[in-house]
């Protein structure tokens, strides 16, 4: 970045002599950043804070070491519900990666202006129903008496809706839900992202005889890699946290979905039936801590946030 | 188009090859068909009586008056509560996105355009917490207000929304990407302190951004499910994203212990989905290009 070479610059000398104007600046920019840095150790910084003191003592306020932790993974529901999520995001991940990629390589192939922005915008468009609106529309889908997918349904075995939501289904349906949603925003951003793609080189290979098949998996794929990567990491760190659709779905099939499905309705369960907040602290810190990881991770090593 | 570097028979340029044109059109229908029935069902789903629903061909509208029914069933629910979920959504997403802005562009433009200690800190921590997924922090920060005693108040919902780094993140872009460092520097000669230097120069040139921290601020803050559901215990202060899960209680069809004079029909229910989400879908149609601008925010290098 052109306008932040500055900054960087001074760094390293800070230490020895520290340039008049940089002080002269100092005080004002703290005076800018104080509400949001406010925010950031109310709401950020001091709930991962308490948590972690909850999470290493007892209701008593005694320090309990880690027997926190060796409880709640200890608990017979910590196990479970660790592989449904994990299941979920092995399918959904796979699932986005494939599909997404494919999508937006076979749009980026159509010629014709209106269809290609057309296509885009209905695959976008689900994502403005998050959250419960679009696990509402999906029990709807998923009702084989109502549903818009009764006839495919029937096909495939399933009568009613309580068939359809047998725990057995539950990975793919939850993977079925997040894709709809969330699918059409990476679509849009690998497109573009392929459009980036300067015409030369895909000419120059088709020169060399390479048909549309190998310039997707030897040219396009490549330079997509990092906008992969970035849609994994951060899907999988939204995954481990599911919530909504077990707790929605719990609601709506009369617990036939159990109400600790997913580590984050433990958490809760922990907190609101149990009044175990320091066993609630140790479920939420584990998450967090793959989250943060995660995060790190990718801010660190990723390259898509070098701006200076 | 007939060398051939591999085995494979190799066609022209953009699949013209009519078997590969053949699986593109199937495949491009077939996630067509899947991303837009749902919503094309679930519209036309509002129009039609209980029984259409269930008897009625799937794609067949209903009448005019079928959605007034329908409308009628869900604004009389539980005496409007309905009404009052919306106004609370609203005022939860508008307070927590004032405050938003207030917060963060002042950061961003002190990130990119100021220097101070910590400022490198700052940059990177805000990455960091921006990437966590929101709902991550949901119980650690109902534990801390729980302490605090401030769980149920609307305050518990907006003030956790209003901490948004990525709208301090997409500020540090703008401001370290469209306004020059000289600028500044003439501004602060021409004898401008730092406060004004940021009032006159840094915030008239805002206006884009400021519309965009507010745009995604606004829309994440409506679709917010876990931090309600969990800050608001009473049905008086939920916004309409945890409401809908009183509709679905009280919907025979999903849990038929509810049957009774306030039970909610499939078609309501629907209906209530498409009202829940319009105020973000219509905002949604006529920012389309925001949308992509923020979510590619994060690949500065190309």
């Amino acid at each position: 970045m052109v306008g932040d070479t500055a900054p960087v610059a001074a760094v390293p000398r800070q230490g020895a002599a520290p340039r008049p104007p940089v002080a002269r600046h100092g005080t004002m920019s703290y005076a800018f950043v104080s509400v949001y840095v406010v925010l950031m150790i109310a709401f950020g910084i001091g709930p991962a804070l308490y948590a972690l003191y909850l999470a290493l003592t007892d209701a008593s306020g005694g320090f309990a070491g880690l027997d926190n932790f060796t409880r709640v993974t200890g608990d017979f529901r910590f196990w479970p519900a660790v592989t449904h999520v994990a299941l979920y995001l092995v399918i959904w991940l796979v699932a986005l990666v494939v599909l997404v990629t494919l999508l937006a390589v076979v749009v980026h192939t159509i010629r014709v202006r209106w269809l290609s922005r057309t296509l885009r915008f209905v695959f976008y468009l689900p994502g403005a129903l998050a959250g419960a609106s679009s696990v509402l529309l999906w029990l709807f889908v998923l009702d084989p008496t109502a549903g818009p997918a009764g006839g495919l349904l029937r096909l495939l075995g399933f009568e009613s809706f309580i068939q359809v939501i047998v725990p057995g289904n539950l990975p793919v349906i939850f993977a079925v839900i997040a894709f709809w949603t969330g699918a059409g925003g990476w679509i849009v951003i690998m497109y573009g992202a392929l459009n980036n793609i300067s015409n030369e080189v895909i000419e120059a290979a088709r020169m060399d005889g390479a048909g549309a098949a190998q310039i997707a998996w030897r040219i396009q794929l490549p330079m997509l890699r990092k906008w992969i990567s970035y849609m994994g990491i951060m899907s999988l760190a939204a995954g481990t946290q599911l919530f909504v659709e077990p707790q929605l779905l719990s609601q709506a099939s009369n617990a036939v979905v159990p109400n600790d499905y997913s580590l984050n309705q433990l958490g809760y369960q922990y907190a609101f039936q149990q009044n175990d907040f320091n066993g609630a602290a140790a479920i939420s810190l584990l998450l967090l801590v793959v989250a943060l990881a995660l995060s790190a991770v990718f801010v660190t090593r990723g390259g898509l946030f070098e701006r200076d | 188009m007939t060398s051939v570097t591999t085995g494979s028979p190799t066609r022209g340029p953009g699949l013209s090859g009519w078997s590969g044109r053949t699986i593109i059109t199937v495949m491009v229908t077939v996630f067509v068909l899947f991303f837009a029935v749902p919503m094309l069902w679930l519209l036309l789903a509002t129009t039609k009586t209980a029984r259409d629903l269930i008897v009625g061909a799937p794609f067949t509208p209903g009448s005019a008056d079928g959605l007034a029914t329908n409308w009628n069933q869900l604004f009389a629910f539980q005496d409007g509560a309905v009404t009052t979920w919306i106004a609370n959504s609203a005022g939860y997403a508008v307070g927590a996105l004032v405050i938003t802005l207030f917060a963060s562009i002042p950061a961003g433009y002190a990130l990119a355009l100021t220097e101070f200690r910590f400022r490198r800190a700052l940059l990177v921590l805000t990455l960091v917490i921006m990437l966590i997924p929101n709902t991550a922090l949901v119980l650690p920060i109902f534990l801390e207000l729980n302490a605090a005693g401030l769980i149920g108040s609307p305050l518990s919902v907006i003030l956790p929304m209003s901490f948004f780094p990525f709208g301090v993140y997409l500020t540090y872009i703008y401001f370290s990407t469209s306004i020059p460092r000289d600028l500044l520097a003439a501004a602060r000669i021409d004898g401008c302190r730092e406060w004004q230097v940021f009032t006159r120069v840094a915030l008239p040139l805002a206006a884009p951004i400021v519309a965009l921290v507010a745009f995604f601020s606004f829309v994440q803050n409506w679709n917010n499910f876990f931090l309600p559901f969990v800050m608001l215990p009473s049905s008086e202060g939920y916004p309409v994203q945890v409401g809908l899960t009183s509709l679905l209680a009280s919907t025979p069809a999903f849990n038929p212990s509810s049957a009774g004079s306030q039970s909610v029909q499939l078609p309501t229910l629907a209906l209530a989905t498409v009202v829940s989400v319009l105020p973000v879908l219509i905002v949604f149609l006529v920012s389309q290009r925001f949308l992509v601008a923020g979510m590619t925010a994060g690949g500065t290098k190309e």
